[in-house]
């Protein structure tokens, strides 16, 4: 069984406004720097306060110049500006380093001194930005509202004529489906009761929007439900005489947002992972008759990923 | 009831625990009469193997009496006489029907935790940690056996457990390793490590009709019980050169085939070398020493058949794949498919072909299975097996 997906959706994504002006600003002052640096490295050594000499050009151009016009370009470019971000500060370092040297070599030039520290200072200024921005762009994309999306898919050796009928059975689900409470059905539409991340419980009404025999079923919840989601089960042949290939996909509203997403992956409840044990007790179900229990895991798989929901293996008192 | 449970790394007691209920259809309760302190136990005591918690209990070779039976099993009925295979398999997924029992679909409902080690999830094991399963183990009065319809196998004529027993674990697979060796007539076979299951892998590799095999391993005594009981030539690497030995006896062409049956903890003749992955051990720059593994590959003749039956659990440093790669050789490995050899190696025993209880060097109540652990690891007294008594 694999989860094809990290059950987060790609697409829309983005850091709030006023993370996104932090960033472009230091994307343009990379672009204008970088220009600079390459174009007039003699203006750029008498202002920092160094020898405008070969040497010194050659260090503005390349070491300097190219690296922050290419932050820039990352900054813009990328989907994930967050990289091209650390990547500025990697070059502050850079620079604070080359001015230490240049603070040490002209410790005795006033004028000198004077320009290299105030060029130090600034540095150090622009550092903290950079460290700023990039921490607001670092760690994991967001979610896209509060949609998230799961996969899974798993091979059974049934034919896709028993798992479809199986499946439609929608008010069996919960066997197997550990996160339902309930699901019953009544003239076409179906009422869900599930629980929710860390003990919560949520409720909706879906419809089947497409419904193919042997081949497919699709779901979502009717307009003006609290939580909404949809959700798609195929049932392919698998080549050869190996069963039938089971895919699902998913999308629901996730209570709590972000913060909810959280919990409920420290919890094993994210909807990939959920969706995961679903088909593997779904695949126990019809290969072998039921969900296969150990003392360790009672109730079956289930919050697997942490082994401290495990019971002892040892008999149940 | 009373059980061999894990406390802890080096940490094994006899506690009372409940005693097993039927949990699903298809599940037998066996008393147990006998059961054994495997090899592979010595890495979860010592706490090679993640996902075990404290008092799980251990122990997946045992034999017994069948006292409860659920629904779903109509093959075995209260009273029968059964040996269990350690593998717990469901028998109708596609690995199953494959033959492959060890990595069965359905028995592990732990799946997600060995699936972020391993990529795929095996089978469920009893006794065996709860990345397999959290199944409890044999080393107790009862046990509730999964799937009973598919694993135990009964025994209907008088032959003494002692004789029987080990075809729960290390008699299939020593066999299965010899089996791997797609011996032909003329085969050399070497079998790196002298314990039980090196001992039914050198008898096993007879039977499929190898021309010699070599026994390579530190133990005199245990070296002495391959050469005098399994008919093995020895070499004990911590006086002799294994290459050297290796190249002299097979005319410089190397084993035919040579089977790791050491695994996870081997040891090595330069304390320099082994302090070296000893040291990646404990750091955690690698969960395994595969030493064994190392010299298996290495002396392997030109295209020929590296088995691999001794338990790794994760990651190995410097892995020869050069040698392997470059020449020609296949690697083979697994845990045994028990199943599978039940019946065909039942029939051997009572054929006569082969008497598995000559491993056995301790019979201890299971009342001193930590005494038998510490025994065992620490090599004392000669052992090679121990046997408990519930």
């Amino acid at each position: 069984m694999t989860i094809l997906d990290d059950g987060r959706t790609r697409a829309n994504e983005g850091p709030a406004a006023h993370e996104d002006r932090l960033g472009t600003a230091l994307g343009w002052f990379s672009v204008g720097l970088g220009t600079a640096e390459i174009a007039t490295p003699g203006a750029i050594t008498r202002i920092v306060g160094v020898d405008n000499s070969a040497t010194n050009r050659f260090i503005s151009r390349t070491l300097c110049g190219a690296r922050e016009l290419a932050a820039g370009i990352g900054i813009f470019g990328d989907e994930r500006p967050g990289r091209w971000l650390w990547g500025r500060v990697g070059g502050d370092a850079i620079d604070l380093s080359l001015l230490t040297a240049g603070v040490y070599r002209h410790r005795y030039e006033p004028t000198r001194l004077a320009r290299l520290l105030f060029a130090t200072g600034s540095v150090i200024g622009v550092t903290v930005l950079d460290v700023i921005a990039a921490r607001r762009h670092a760690g994991p994309r967001r979610v896209s509202g509060h949609t998230a999306r799961a996969r899974a898919t798993t091979t059974v050796r049934r034919t896709p004529e028993d798992l479809y009928r199986q499946w439609h059975d929608f008010d069996a689900l919960p066997s197997f489906m550990y996160h339902l409470d309930s699901v019953h059905t009544t003239n076409g539409t179906s009422h869900w009761k599930a629980k929710g991340p860390a003990g919560t419980k949520v409720e909706w009404d879906a419809e089947i929007v497409d419904d193919r025999p042997d081949e497919l079923i699709a779901w979502r919840s009717v307009k003006g439900s609290k939580v909404h989601n949809a959700g798609t089960v195929r049932f392919l042949p698998a080549p050869g005489d190996r069963g039938t290939e089971v895919h699902v996909d998913l999308q629901y509203d996730i209570p709590g947002g972000t913060p909810g997403y959280a919990v409920a992956k420290l919890l094993g409840e994210e909807p990939s992972q959920q969706i995961t044990d679903d088909l593997r007790r779904f695949k126990q179900l019809m290969e072998t008759g039921e969900v296969v229990r150990s003392e360790g895991s009672p109730t079956g798989a289930r919050n697997a990923v942490h082994l401290l929901g495990q019971h002892p293996a040892q008999p149940l008192g | 009831m009373r059980a061999n449970c894990w406390l802890g790394r080096g940490e094994v007691e006899v506690v009372q625990v409940p005693e097993p209920k039927i949990l699903n259809s298809r599940d037998a309760i066996v008393r147990i009469t006998k059961t054994a302190i495997c090899g592979s136990d010595l890495h979860l005591y010592n706490g090679f193997v993640p996902t075990m918690k404290k008092g799980d209990v251990l122990g997946h070779e045992f034999m017994g009496e069948v006292v409860d039976v659920g629904r779903g099993v109509e093959n075995l009925s209260v009273g029968d006489r059964v040996v269990v295979p350690f593998p717990i398999a469901c028998g109708r997924c596609n690995t199953c029907l494959a033959g492959d029992y060890s990595v069965c679909e359905n028995s592990n409902p732990n799946a997600a935790l060995a699936e972020k080690i391993l990529g795929h999830a095996p089978a469920g094991i009893f006794g065996y940690s709860h990345m397999l399963g959290g199944y409890p183990g044999g080393q107790a009065e009862y046990a509730r056996v999964p799937f009973a319809d598919v694993g135990p196998i009964k025994i209907e004529d008088d032959l003494p457990d002692e004789r029987v027993l080990f075809l729960s674990d290390i008699l299939p697979t020593g066999y299965m390793g010899a089996e791997f060796c797609d011996i032909t007539p003329g085969d050399v076979i070497a079998v790196w490590g002298a314990g039980p299951v090196g001992q039914f892998a050198i008898a096993s590799a007879y039977l499929l009709g190898a021309e010699r095999v070599i026994a390579i391993d530190r133990f005199p005594y245990r070296l002495a019980m391959a050469r005098d009981k399994a008919g093995a030539e020895v070499i004990n690497y911590e006086e002799t050169d294994v290459r050297e030995a290796l190249l002299e006896m097979t005319g410089g062409r190397g084993p035919d085939a040579c089977i790791d049956a050491v695994g996870l903890e081997a040891h090595h003749a330069s304390p320099a070398a082994y302090s070296y992955d000893r040291a990646k051990q404990v750091t955690g720059l690698e969960s395994d020493r595969p030493f064994a593994l190392r010299e298996a590959i290495r002396n392997c003749k030109n295209g020929g058949i590296v088995s691999v039956i001794g338990v790794y659990g994760g990651l190995v440093d410097k892995f020869p794949i050069g040698s392997l790669m470059n020449r020609g050789l296949t690697l083979r490995a697994g845990q045994c498919h028990v199943q599978r050899y039940l019946r065909p190696l039942l029939d051997r025993i009572r054929a006569g072909q082969i008497d598995p209880s000559f491993v056995i060097t301790h019979r201890l109540s299971l009342d001193n299975a930590p005494e038998g652990f510490a025994t065992f690891k620490n090599k004392e007294d000669e052992c090679v097996k121990v046997v408990l008594t519930p």
